[in-house]
């Protein structure tokens, strides 16, 4: 193995490099110089997801266990952006005196985790896939008891570590069923013999059950809310967001490539679980007033409508779903981004507190708004392209009832978004929150979020540039 | 620059401009200035169509730009009108104008108020002048989701109410509307050519009957749900009384006309073999919008659910022309589309200025304000005319237009469907004779009112312009039916024979 062939790993290889160097400065400064961590990590993030852009050839490694494309490299950059953005929004939140000595243990679990779905994203076999999802998760469930002197904090990464757990088994079972009947885990060898048999039909339940657990579809979304509600606000928008966003990365990719001769089986199996997701999601989102419980439900709905590219089958369908994914990066962070930062300077976290904060924070305001109108598919922000690609490829495959029904979820959920709006704007409050400056880093993650919401959409050379790397069935 | 673009652009622009600007006074004057170059623009637009018919241009579209958009999946940003967009382009240019003048001492939150009319404006135009039907849709949604703030934050009453089910109505409508676009593009071409969102293309390839027979409700009644179709139009008559003037004067004047302007554009253009299976359905449907719309007005004692009624009423007319589909009928549906829109934004505006000295919207608590405004009363005598049909106005032309057209099937079926229908005129005489007679005239019933002032210059500029336009057509209807004519031929041949290759 040649130095180019492992350079072929760069993203992985930075990522670990920087979270034992992070490890390193940490081990010699004293407990008041642990903030200047802070620029580092940040700085390290972005020197990598700049370099995750530099074009590199397809190349295969360790006999096929792991493989890099265009497509792959993208979904790691899209990633990379989206916690360097989350980085950005936890500043303040890892400023306050709780935090202040294990400043670099939070990015050290964090950055981990992001290795994990590298790797994830990049496997080739069933190995390689479960490793990096054990490693992306495992940091979490410690990331979600951050705050452990916090009751809530400290039961979210227990049902954390113990549902994964549980959906790591399912999945497995999954996998040993299909090496038991392919007699191989790597993805070429597999699809080249995977057919429409009841075991191998069995083997992907197991294996797509496991999945739908990372990705909180219903009826495997149980322990969404309250681990979202438990986690830290940043950890919770990590979850929502990254780790949902790597998991149905990898799905569609497995989807496309091993089960493609399911297809005809699986579509009606995922048109019954997409549909109950959007409804559920929204059925429960309504209901929510703490923001972070209503940002949960609301993306387990989410989650509802990137089964309708899968569902699509085609070209259109993935490019889709990478388009959403990289939108919904940008909407949900928006959104999570302004909780952050109300919560990290006031604690507070409900939907009545957000009474009347326009009057008093205008720019944050408007910053969730477009979060909102962004999550709920309202044009002329990014949600709507989003929103309406992944539509087109469901109408592709002649889904129209499902479009239907999923423009409709759009339309409940678009309810409880202009429920927020509704406290932001039109509700009165005698005591509303008092204005106040965000830091530097905070505007920085707040601003990023508010580009990509008004950008992506009409910059359609993104979906181009997209499109041109997808496959479809 | 194209001036279709300039329509968009100067908007924006104005928008822009309004985030500079400090206070009321800076806000209003930057949206009047920008509206009024709008206006402008608009009437400038008119006399290019003109002048390009004159010339003997018989292209469908004029002013055509196609830029490529999203090249994988077609989408363009294809703009163009022909006579019907341009008379809709100006009746928005005129209501628009009118209600920037009628929010004159918008005192809360100002700024944010005149940015989100502008943008549902902006949405108004880039929707009459879409061609392809992706832009069509977005430029759709940009108009209808600021009336959630704009009813929510500057509205009264039930507002939070109304604004919601107003917004989750609409955008329930947009649901089916999805469907049909969606479906109109994956058959918009043979099987194995490029799929299309322009309706032009669109309109010579034939749908396959199942397909629009499946389609057909979908767009229809989406479209419909914003033309105020029985029974989808429930959100109409809270979402205009909440709404603050210049909201219910743009919503009620254009934004309804989107439903109707759509409706035929888009449903029965694309889809005429559905069209006349299912017209029947949607005659009954809105034979009852008309009659029940006009009933409704009479119980009500609020002056603007009176006339958010009257619009529900006038505006099943519009879709009930439609569904006759010969000339005569869409002829006088288009001229109805732009009298109800002059006169209904004329209404809103003049109970906005009523309310605004009297407080109160009642009318049985009201009385005599002819002696003490005049001017704002004589106005209202106007419009209400105009409503009911009087000859020299712009309603006259448009109603008598409706039913002749409608008159000239045979059967049975749309006989009795256009003789109910024309009961409301008798019964829309009833509701606005009955509310200028107690509004207007008789004793001063509140000694308050004798110190009401009479209307201020921006009140009789934004009146004047409206009354100005229901005037001129109703004294000259010929030159807007001239203008329309033209692409109406085209429209009615594709829905008389179902289907002309090549069109």
């Amino acid at each position: 193995m040649s130095l180019s062939d492992i350079l072929t790993m760069r993203n992985e290889l930075l990522l670990t490099f920087m979270a034992m160097i992070l490890l390193i400065i940490d081990l010699n400064l004293n407990h008041t110089q642990k903030n200047r961590i802070i620029p580092i990590a940040i700085g390290f993030l972005l020197v990598i997801t700049v370099i995750g852009f530099i074009p590199q050839p397809d190349q295969t490694l360790f006999g096929g266990m792991y493989h890099t494309n265009g497509l792959v490299q993208l979904m790691k950059n899209i990633l990379n952006i989206g916690v360097l953005i989350i980085l950005f929004q936890s500043v303040a939140w890892l400023k306050g005196p709780a935090n202040a000595t294990k400043i670099s243990e939070y990015f050290f679990l964090l950055i981990t985790t992001l290795i994990g779905m590298n790797f994830m994203i990049s496997s080739g076999d069933f190995l390689m896939l479960y490793l990096g999802l054990e490693l992306a998760t495992i940091p979490i469930a410690a990331l979600a008891a951050f705050t452990h002197f916090n009751t809530k904090s400290s039961e979210a990464g227990i049902k954390l570590l113990l549902s994964s757990a549980l959906s790591s088994g399912i999945l497995l079972y999954g996998i040993s069923m299909i090496y038991g009947s392919c007699g191989s885990i790597y993805f070429d060898a597999i699809s080249a013999s995977f057919a429409n048999v009841p075991l191998q039909v069995l083997a992907f339940i197991f294996f797509f059950t496991g999945m739908a657990f990372k990705i909180s579809l219903v009826p495997f979304h149980l322990w969404t809310a309250d681990v979202y509600e438990g986690a830290p606000i940043n950890v919770t928008s990590y979850l929502s967001v990254i780790s949902k966003g790597a998991a149905a990365f990898i799905l569609i990719i497995v989807m496309f490539t091993v089960f493609k001769a399911l297809a005809p089986v699986y579509k009606s199996m995922i048109y019954l679980v997409s549909v109950l997701t959007m409804t559920v999601g929204n059925l429960f989102a309504m209901r929510q007033k703490n923001m972070k419980r209503f940002l949960a439900f609301s993306s387990i709905a989410q989650a509802g409508f990137i089964l309708l590219g899968i569902l699509g089958t085609n070209q259109m369908g993935m490019s889709s779903v990478v388009y959403f994914v990289l939108v919904y990066i940008f909407s949900n962070l928006g959104a999570f981004g302004v909780v952050a930062a109300i919560s990290a300077r006031t604690g507070k976290e409900s939907m009545d507190d957000y009474n009347g904060l326009y009057m008093t924070n205008p720019k944050l305001s408007l910053l969730m708004m477009l979060s909102m109108f962004s999550l709920a598919g309202i044009p002329p922000v990014a949600g709507f392209f989003g929103k309406m690609y992944l539509f087109m490829s469901a109408a592709s495959g002649g889904y129209y009832w499902l479009v239907f029904i999923a423009v409709l979820n759009a339309t409940i959920s678009l309810y409880y978004y202009l429920l927020v709006v509704k406290a932001m704007f039109i509700n009165k409050n005698d005591t509303p929150i008092a204005t106040f400056q965000s830091d530097g880093y905070t505007k920085i993650g707040l601003v990023l979020c508010a580009l990509g919401i008004f950008i992506l959409g009409f910059w359609s050379q993104v979906y181009e540039f997209i499109n041109g790397l997808t496959f479809g069935i | 620059m194209n001036i279709l673009t300039l329509l968009i652009v100067v908007p924006v622009l104005t928008v822009t401009g309004i985030l500079f600007t400090k206070d009321l006074k800076q806000a209003r004057v930057m949206s009047a200035i920008g509206m009024t170059i709008q206006l402008i623009l608009s009437a400038v637009l008119v006399y290019m169509y003109f002048a390009e018919r004159n010339a003997g241009n018989m292209e469908p579209m004029l002013f055509k730009f196609d830029a490529l958009w999203v090249p994988s999946l077609n989408i363009h940003y294809a703009i163009g009108v022909d006579g019907i967009s341009v008379a809709m382009i100006a009746l928005t240019g005129v209501v628009v104008f009118a209600g920037i003048f009628a929010s004159w001492q918008m005192e809360f939150l100002s700024r944010e108020f005149f940015i989100s009319l502008i943008i549902l404006a902006t949405g108004v135009f880039g929707f009459f002048i879409s061609l392809d039907l992706f832009t069509m849709f977005l430029f759709y949604e940009i108009a209808v989701i600021p009336m959630y703030l704009l009813i929510g934050i500057w509205g009264s009453g039930p507002k939070e109410y109304s604004a919601m089910k107003l917004t989750l109505m609409l955008m329930g409508g947009s649901a089916l509307l999805m469907v049909g676009i969606l479906g109109i593009y994956f058959n918009s071409a043979p099987a194995g050519s490029q799929l299309t969102f322009n309706v032009v293309e669109i309109a010579k390839h034939q749908i396959p009957i199942e397909m629009q027979r499946f389609l057909f409700p979908f767009t229809f009644i989406g479209f419909g749900i914003l033309g105020a179709l029985f029974p989808f139009h429930t959100w109409s008559p809270d979402g205009h009384a909440s709404a603050p003037t210049a909201v219910s004067m743009l919503h009620a004047g254009v934004l309804m006309k989107l439903g109707g302007y759509g409706a035929f554009r888009v449903a029965m253009y694309l889809m005429p073999e559905a069209a006349h299976e299912q017209a029947w359905i949607f005659i009954i449907l809105t034979t009852i919008s008309v009659v029940y719309g006009a009933f409704g007005a009479i119980f009500q004692k609020d002056l603007k659910y009176i006339n958010a009624y009257s619009s529900v009423s006038h505006c099943g007319l519009v879709l009930f022309a439609v569904l006759m589909m010969n000339t005569t009928a869409f002829t006088g549906a288009v001229i109805q589309m732009i009298s109800h829109g002059l006169m209904t934004a004329l209404f809103f505006a003049l109970i906005g200025m009523i309310y605004g000295r009297t407080h109160t919207r009642m009318i049985n608590e009201m009385g005599g304000l002819m002696k003490v405004i005049p001017f704002l009363g004589v106005v209202y005598v106007i419009a209400g005319l105009a409503s009911l049909g009087l000859p020299g106005f712009s309603g006259f032309v448009a109603e008598m237009t409706i039913f002749f057209g409608a008159y000239e099937h045979v059967d049975t079926f749309h006989r009795v469907a256009t003789i109910l229908a024309v009961s409301s005129i008798v019964i829309t005489a009833v509701y606005i004779l009955r509310v200028v007679g107690t509004l207007l005239m008789g004793p001063i019933t509140d000694k308050h009112f004798n110190h009401l002032e009479d209307a201020n210059w921006y009140e009789r500029l934004s009146t004047i312009t409206l009354v100005v336009g229901i005037t001129f057509i109703g004294m000259a209807p010929l030159w807007l039916s001239d203008m329309i004519k033209f692409s109406l031929t085209s429209l009615v041949t594709k829905l008389a024979s179902g289907h002309i290759p090549g069109m």
